[in-house]
């Protein structure tokens, strides 16, 4: 029961991570709630729908489905959040603004909220079908239904609370740097999908590793230590990476700051 | 992310040159544990490992050592590559098994 936790608390993790960042980042907004609690929604269903057709997908494309369907899942997360940053770098400062004017929530488009909750989408499809396929493996091997629902609600729920924390933590940002931190931090979360994408490619045979391992830091922090797996989720943190990691990191990176600076450029005007 | 467009398929488009000469092993996944155990590899080279889980139940194969992850479905296969490899040894498991299903992968 408790190695059954700790898996599904793993995959909820990362989820539960995304989608406290994205709290983070709609903080003040109406309406915020529905876009969220429907994101979560659509990414369960999807993530049942692709455990169902787990055996269809890694065979497709010559036996590469798997690792296109998650880099395009990665990708595609990518393009919203750096569609966001870009949004909010344009009218995230009038927001704070109101926000302090009129001392409650303010209303915000209905396309950025769009964008973060296919994000959130896309996070627990990402990890949910993968819980969905361990629970379906458990059942499968005769574990009784009563460890597969404690262990999952268990894992469920430690994930959540961790989810939780770092949503508290976000708000105790002063309002006036609230947005700028949100938005560095959405930046690197990007990056770390990007560079998790180029991963697959690599395992795919699609993409060159460039350099199998550009530098060792797993003595400093390993990746699978605790915090390792905090950083590795919200920033991207690897403690080994390929060359082609990196190149995916620092080049998604530069081309959301790029993206963002003429829309700097028009607001100053 | 217009521009990345042109870029991904000109990726796509040139796999197949740089697929061709692979070294290929087969590790079997029954009973929750892989056979063989200990995979020897040439290091240098690309390597493509075919996972065969001949289980009914799901697996991932996983490596922190190789960074590879891959779901494999019950009664199937699937294919992971890994390389150039500097000569060592690399760690592998089942992420859904894992008091029984571990393995080692050595380059050399």
């Amino acid at each position: 029961m408790i190695a059954a936790a700790l898996i599904v608390f793993r995959e909820v993790l990362e989820a539960a991570l995304i989608v406290a960042v994205v709290l983070g980042a709609t903080r003040g907004v109406s309406g915020r709630g529905r876009w969220v609690v429907g994101g979560i929604a659509a990414g369960i269903a999807g993530a049942v729908i692709v455990a169902i057709f787990a055996g269809a997908i890694s065979d497709g494309l010559d036996g590469r489905g798997q690792e296109l369907f998650n880099a395009a899942v990665l990708l595609a997360a990518v393009a919203m959040l750096a569609w966001h940053n870009i949004w909010m770098n344009q009218h995230g400062r009038e927001i704070a603004a109101e926000m302090r004017r009129l001392g409650h929530d303010v209303t915000m488009g209905a396309r950025p909220l769009t964008a973060l909750a296919v994000v959130v989408a896309l996070a627990v499809l990402r990890e949910g079908s993968e819980t969905v396929l361990f629970l379906y493996g458990l059942i499968a091997n005769g574990a009784g239904w009563n460890t597969l629902v404690t262990g999952g609600a268990l894992g469920l729920a430690a994930g959540v609370a961790l989810g939780w924390l770092l949503y508290r933590g976000l708000l105790a940002i002063p309002l006036g740097r609230f947005f700028t931190a949100v938005s560095w931090l959405i930046l690197l979360l990007a990056a770390g999908l990007a560079a998790g994408a180029a991963a697959y490619l690599t395992q795919a045979g699609i993409l060159p590793e460039l350099s199998p391992q550009l530098w060792d830091t797993s003595w400093l922090l390993a990746q699978d230590s605790w915090l390792g797996t905090l950083l590795h989720i919200l920033i991207g943190y690897n403690d080994r990476p390929m060359g082609v990691q990196v190149a995916f990191y620092v080049a998604t990176v530069a081309l959301i700051l790029a993206l963002m600076r003429p829309a700097q450029a028009r607001t100053k005007q | 992310m217009r521009g990345f467009a042109p870029f991904v398929l000109a990726v796509l488009v040139s796999v197949p040159s740089f697929a061709a000469d692979e070294h290929e092993r087969t590790i079997v996944i029954e009973n929750h544990r892989f056979s063989p155990e200990l995979v020897e590899v040439p290091k240098g080279v690309r390597v493509k490992l075919v996972i065969d889980n001949r289980d009914a139940t799901p697996e991932e194969f996983e490596s922190l050592d190789l960074r590879r992850e891959k779901v494999v479905a019950g009664k199937s296969k699937g294919t992971v590559w890994v390389g150039p490899l500097p000569a060592g040894e690399y760690k592998f498991f089942g992420d859904f098994n894992q008091a029984t299903a571990q393995g080692k992968l050595v380059a050399k």
